[in-house]
């Protein structure tokens, strides 16, 4: 059965017939690029720009409510807490500024990035949490909010205004990304759908009473903070996805999970970067 | 114990824009703690007070209906840059908290 | 220290009392004119919280703009500013209809203190929020409908 279907796609790939969203080896600009134009010209009234806002670039009134609520998040003191960490320094007396490169600063859009030596998908919470390890600490547990995710939570407001620049550079990088690519067009779980299936072709749309955000724009702004102050990391969304369409979600910081979010942030290449934001 | 509320306050015109936020719980008594079952009980400010230069400006009395973090916002015309304003909380449990910040 | 401003507060039959405390040291000024309003606070409709405010049968106003939203992204954190152009305002108090406890909070401006409070609320589920105005000595009162549905996603 398997090998039935291996063969079909491998017939309909010599024949040249395009698989939609699921085409082999277009390059991630070429991805980005159809994507933004499937949007656009299904909302032309909303500027890609605006998807840094999620679904709210798609509705005033919440819009509205997040202006009111960044004005003066009632967030602050998780960023104070995450500050303190990022200026502590380890028991060495190095500190995480000296650990990364730009003493951390306008980084974050960098991240995943694509390690040549490992041959893996390094994200910042990964890169951060390599910090400890290389300095004598214990790292810490991926999608906890009181130690990485506060942490991140302040040092992603660092690169607040940076460009998102993943690069996708040779066969293993791309390997990577195509990897991530098909994790998000995959139909899981017993809902059989497929992050695309919501945040491509239903973005804009309101799925009961939620409306879905679109898949470019989403990555700049993480962690957010839902309800004003639940702190929530992308992985910890992902998360949150795959359950929603009850899938068994990836354990955080695995392969599938790195290489979805390397694939994933990359779609937002060129939009400004803009941490710890308040979410519904 | 309590974590220090913040305070920003610009000139626009002649009016300052004070916008204060308080770190505080504010439960209302009617929720339950999702692993004891047992409601947690009510804590959340009562009484908020502004100054302007030691003068009062601004007199709250505050609900549990207020949001956790409590935000507060108001204009106090004739204002200046430079001038004192001073923000006191006091909670059902007898909890105070004070903070102050210089018109910008 | 509480109770006893409170029981100094309850047998004050008139402002005499207070001001003997306040004389003899008992009561700083302050304290006694910050006493909580228990009853508008714990009403459970908000007849009778108006009631515990001292409030009867406001006059509707156009003069007074509430900016809510048409449908909370989150009903334990609702941006609701008020504005009353009214003359000679001295107090704004905002409701959420149909919580436990109506009232949410009740603002005393003095000395400059522009018409306007911003805030974030609480509620329990689709509602009128209604602002009630004091404005030379008379109360006037505007609502705005807020929509409060239950949300899973947000990203």
């Amino acid at each position: 059965m398997k090998q039935q279907i291996v063969k079909l796609l491998a017939g309909m790939a010599s024949l040249g017939i395009a698989l939609g969203a699921a085409s082999v080896q277009a390059s991630p600009e070429q991805d980005r690029q159809d994507l933004i134009k499937y949007y656009t010209s299904k909302y032309p009234n909303v500027k890609i720009e605006d998807y840094v806002y999620g679904a709210l670039a798609f509705d005033a009134d919440s819009k509205a409510q997040y202006d009111a609520i960044m004005e003066f998040p009632p967030f602050e003191s998780e960023l104070d807490t995450g500050r303190k960490l990022w200026e502590t320094p380890f028991k060495n007396g190095k500190t995480y500024a000296e650990c990364l490169p730009n003493g951390g600063k306008m980084i974050a859009g960098n991240y995943p990035m694509f390690d040549d030596a490992t041959g893996k998908v390094v994200t910042l919470e990964g890169a951060l949490n390599n910090c400890r390890t290389a300095n004598g600490e214990t790292a810490y547990k991926l999608g906890d909010k009181k130690t990485l995710g506060v942490l991140t939570a302040y040092m992603r407001t660092l690169s607040d205004g940076m460009l998102m620049n993943i690069k996708v550079e040779g066969p293993k990088a791309m390997a990577a990304y195509e990897d991530g690519k098909k994790t998000f067009y995959a139909r899981k779980g017993q809902l059989n759908f497929a992050c695309a299936n919501c945040h491509v072709q239903n973005a804009g749309v309101r799925l009961r009473s939620e409306l879905i955000s679109p898949a470019v724009g989403h990555a700049v702004h993480w962690p957010v903070f839902r309800g004003g102050d639940n702190l929530v990391t992308l992985q910890s969304r992902y998360e949150g996805c795959f359950k929603q369409v009850r899938a068994v979600p990836p354990a955080q910081g695995s392969t599938t999970m790195n290489d979805l979010e390397y694939f994933h942030s990359s779609l937002s290449n060129g939009l400004p970067m803009k941490a710890s934001v308040f979410r519904k | 114990m309590a974590e220090p509320m913040r305070i920003r306050a610009t000139m626009a015109g002649d009016v300052a824009d004070v916008k204060v936020l308080m770190n505080h719980p504010m439960e209302t008594g009617l929720r339950k703690d999702a692993k004891t079952g047992q409601l947690v009980p009510a804590h959340f400010i009562q009484e908020v007070t502004a100054t302007l230069n030691g003068k009062e400006v601004l007199s709250a009395d505050l609900g549990s209906g207020i949001s956790k973090n409590p935000y507060l916002g108001f204009k106090v015309k004739g204002a200046k840059a430079g001038d004192k304003i001073v923000v006191n909380w006091v909670d059902n449990t007898g909890d105070k908290n004070s903070a102050e910040a210089a018109i910008g | 220290m509480n109770a006893l401003r409170r029981n100094v507060l309850k047998g004050a039959a008139g402002a005499g009392t207070v001001a003997v405390a306040v004389a003899a040291g008992l009561l700083k000024p302050t304290q006694a004119m910050a006493a909580w309003n228990k009853p508008a606070f714990e009403a459970k409709n908000v007849g009778d919280a108006m009631k515990g405010l001292g409030v009867s049968a406001p006059a509707d106003s156009k003069d007074i703009a509430i900016k809510a939203p048409d449908i909370a992204e989150n009903g334990a954190v609702v941006p609701v500013e008020v504005t009353s152009n009214l003359a000679g305002t001295t107090s704004i108090a905002i409701f959420a209809e149909k919580n436990a406890t109506p009232l949410v909070a009740s603002y005393a401006l003095a000395g400059g203190t522009e018409g306007y409070v911003s805030t974030r609320i609480k509620m329990g589920q689709t509602a009128l929020v209604r602002a009630v105005v004091s404005a030379g000595g008379k109360s006037y009162t505007a609502a705005k409908e807020v929509k409060v549905t239950i949300g899973g996603c947000g990203g």
